[in-house]
């Protein structure tokens, strides 16, 4: 598939380029350090608590797991799917899934209460448990991609890059369907027992997927000093479009079923159980859903608009994040009825009540340290191998 | 062809020698890192088994449990459990709270929501009636519990006798199992611990929640867990322990008697832990 485009390693010599670089490098230090004083002083430093027992570093784990599972989409549709338009950015699409999986799976690492104990994950099993199949659905992940970029980048292999690319549109499928479902199994968790979380998780992902592999593409081409190829920039929009209508019906659907089928007025999506996650809640409806619609249904008419994609993406991103800590944050911050029909009249453990939960700074220095890590494991492995497309974008569709 | 042009058939034969060489070399590499990788995970395993030989009582219980191995003092035929009369509990009292503490070296730092909290007291107040009652909230030790089916390395596990327990030297500390519980029964170790007693390993970084002093219970004297006693020390008797399979024990009778009632009991968990007055 890949004979017709010729690949380059990316060795820019922009000033930019290397101010990212440093940046990374300093966000991952402090990462780093952060970690540390975590372990050594415990989870008391952070803003969590025996009621908020999964903070910021697992809105970014997650965020960063389910990111990559959609940005490897870009690879499916040139191998799998066939479009053409995606061909040169499907090792691009493989490399920075494994990077931003790696840097998840960092970042859930180092937020474990006792992280040297790691290996025990993979030698004490407990395979009823979602989170143990998860463990090995990561892994595979990691794995499939290494395959499916050895074989995009073997000629004598390239006939099999769409059985692989098959098998890890299913397994990512089924690994972004297996993280949703760790938070919508829970028992006694209103606001998200619902098998519509596994899938609420798969079209998040995609749309997180596609919002980063856009903004990663541009950034390529703004330090190439080229304008990104017009027909790529469309095929981003509308996929763009289609996945954030999909997120809009899903969590509309989410909420419906939370006030029509539990009669329970107070949970949704839009969660009101204090703190942050209300805010968060206006904020995802209107920065990871209207305005990024908006945006992308004015490009379907009006294509061409490079900041407004930005902007469009960004807000997808972020909202996608917002969206994550509602879900994740949210869902233990609500206040928990062990006695239906009885109102907690004294708690010391704040039995009936909201409990409080704000981030503290060593939760940011993981959570950005793992995003810092993810991008430079990226711009390293496009520098070290053939990945980008030599072509300039502007012919790249006359190459294919 | 010019004479400085290399010849193909060579040239081939010259990358296929080189290949050759390269994936023999690739070979030996990942043989020597499979061969790595393995030894590693032996190694890995070897502190466990060691430990498993040791005194640490949860440890012990849990290999133990986790082959299905017949344990002296631990068998199916009983389900340990307690019984709680609302009725007889006070508000402001927290004897049983102490109790817990005094008996497995839990200190308390003076933040309720990072300390440990094994057992809890509530007050509550019924909407309809506006009766009031005050009763302690601990591991319900669910006979079908959602702690013990999500932990990823089986660290939470439930004993013969029905005892849920955190095996210490497993519990990686990510916090599922908190998660989990719909009693917010299980507290995580935030911070370093010192002066542990040898009958309550406590770590930094795992999770811990109510044994029902699982060491008094295997202690084979017939010993009560501390919350009971410190109960009955301060003369409200609202915690009666006993085995939940005999049908004469005092707490079977007790539950029959007085219709008692798990706390949401609509998550079908059955919970060992059961409540008069409710």
């Amino acid at each position: 598939m890949n004979s017709t485009v010729r690949y380059i390693a990316f060795k820019p010599r922009n000033v930019s380029y290397y101010c990212v670089i440093l940046l990374c490098l300093l966000t991952m230090i402090s990462g780093g350090y952060c970690a540390y004083m975590m372990e050594v002083s415990g989870h008391i430093i952070t803003g969590m608590n025996n009621h908020v027992a999964w903070g910021l570093p697992h809105v970014f784990a997650v965020g960063l797991i389910v990111t990559a599972s959609g940005v490897l989409n870009g690879a499916t549709c040139a191998s799998v799917l066939g479009m053409e338009v995606y061909k040169p950015v499907a090792r691009l699409s493989v490399v920075l899934a494994s990077s931003t999986l790696l840097g998840g799976l960092t970042v859930l690492v180092l937020d474990l209460g006792r992280p040297d104990r790691l290996l025990l994950a993979f030698t004490h099993h407990n395979f009823g448990s979602i989170f143990t199949w998860n463990i090995f659905l990561y892994t595979g992940l990691l794995l499939i991609c290494v395959v499916y970029l050895w074989m995009m980048m073997e000629k004598r292999f390239n006939r099999q890059v769409t059985t692989i690319g098959l098998a890890a549109l299913v397994w990512r499928i089924v690994l972004t369907s297996g993280t949703g479902a760790i938070f919508g199994l829970l028992t006694g968790k209103n606001i998200i027992d619902t098998a519509l979380m596994a899938m609420l998780f798969v079209v998040l992902s995609l749309v997180l997927g596609t919002a980063a592999l856009v903004l990663v593409t541009i950034l390529l081409k703004h330090w190439q000093s080229t304008q990104v190829d017009d027909e790529l920039q469309k095929a981003f929009n509308r996929m763009q479009l289609l996945f954030l209508l999909v997120l809009g019906i899903f969590s509309i659907v989410y909420h419906l079923i939370n006030v029509y089928a539990r009669q329970d007025l107070y949970v949704p999506l839009f969660t009101l159980t204090g703190g942050l996650t209300t805010m968060f809640s206006v904020v995802y409806v209107l920065t990871g859903l209207l305005v990024p619609l908006g945006i992308t249904l004015y490009l379907l008419k009006k294509p061409g608009g490079i900041y407004k994609q930005i902007a469009s993406s960004i807000m997808s991103l972020t909202g996608g994040f917002l969206l994550l800590y509602i879900v994740i944050i949210g869902s233990q911050n609500q206040a928990k009825i062990l006695f239906p029909g009885k109102t907690v009249l004294a708690s010391r453990f704040g039995d009936g009540g909201f409990p409080a939960y704000v981030p503290s700074v060593w939760e940011w220095g993981v959570g950005l340290g793992g995003v810092a890590f993810s991008f430079f494991i990226f711009l390293l492995l496009i520098r070290v191998f053939a990945l980008i497309p030599e072509s300039q974008p502007s012919t790249v569709s006359k190459l294919i | 062809m010019s004479d400085l042009a290399p010849d193909p058939v060579s040239c081939m034969d010259a990358d296929f020698e080189h290949n050759t060489k390269a994936n023999a070399a690739r070979r030996r590499f990942l043989q020597r890192i499979g061969v790595m990788g393995v030894s590693a995970l032996t190694a890995s395993s070897l502190p466990m088994n060691v430990s498993r030989g040791g005194s640490l009582l949860a440890a012990d219980i849990g290999s133990s449990a986790a082959s299905d191995e017949p344990v002296s003092g631990v068998s199916s035929e009983r389900r340990w459990g307690l019984l709680i009369d609302t009725s007889k509990c006070s508000a402001g009292c927290d004897a049983c709270v102490r109790g817990c503490h005094e008996e497995h070296g839990i200190g308390v730092s003076g933040n309720d929501h990072t300390d440990a909290q094994w057992i809890r007291k509530i007050d509550l107040e019924d909407n309809d009636s506006g009766e009031t009652m005050s009763l302690p909230v601990m591991c319900q030790h669910c006979e079908t519990a959602p702690c013990v089916d999500v932990c990823p390395t089986g660290a939470s596990f439930k004993r013969a006798d029905g005892v849920v327990l955190v095996n210490k030297h497993t519990c990686i500390g990510c916090r599922y199992c908190m998660l989990a519980c719909p009693y917010k029964a299980r507290s995580y170790i935030h911070e370093p611990v010192t002066d542990q007693l040898s009958r309550a390993p406590r770590g930094k970084g795992t999770v811990e929640s109510c044994t029902l002093c699982v060491h008094r219970i295997d202690d084979g004297q017939n010993l009560q867990p501390a919350c009971a006693v410190a109960c009955r020390k301060d003369a409200h008797s609202a915690i009666v322990f006993g085995d939940l399979n005999n049908p004469d024990s005092e707490i079977s009778k007790s539950i029959r008697e007085h219709d008692a009632k798990q706390v949401r009991a609509d998550l079908q968990l059955n919970t060992a832990v059961r409540y008069t007055g409710l």
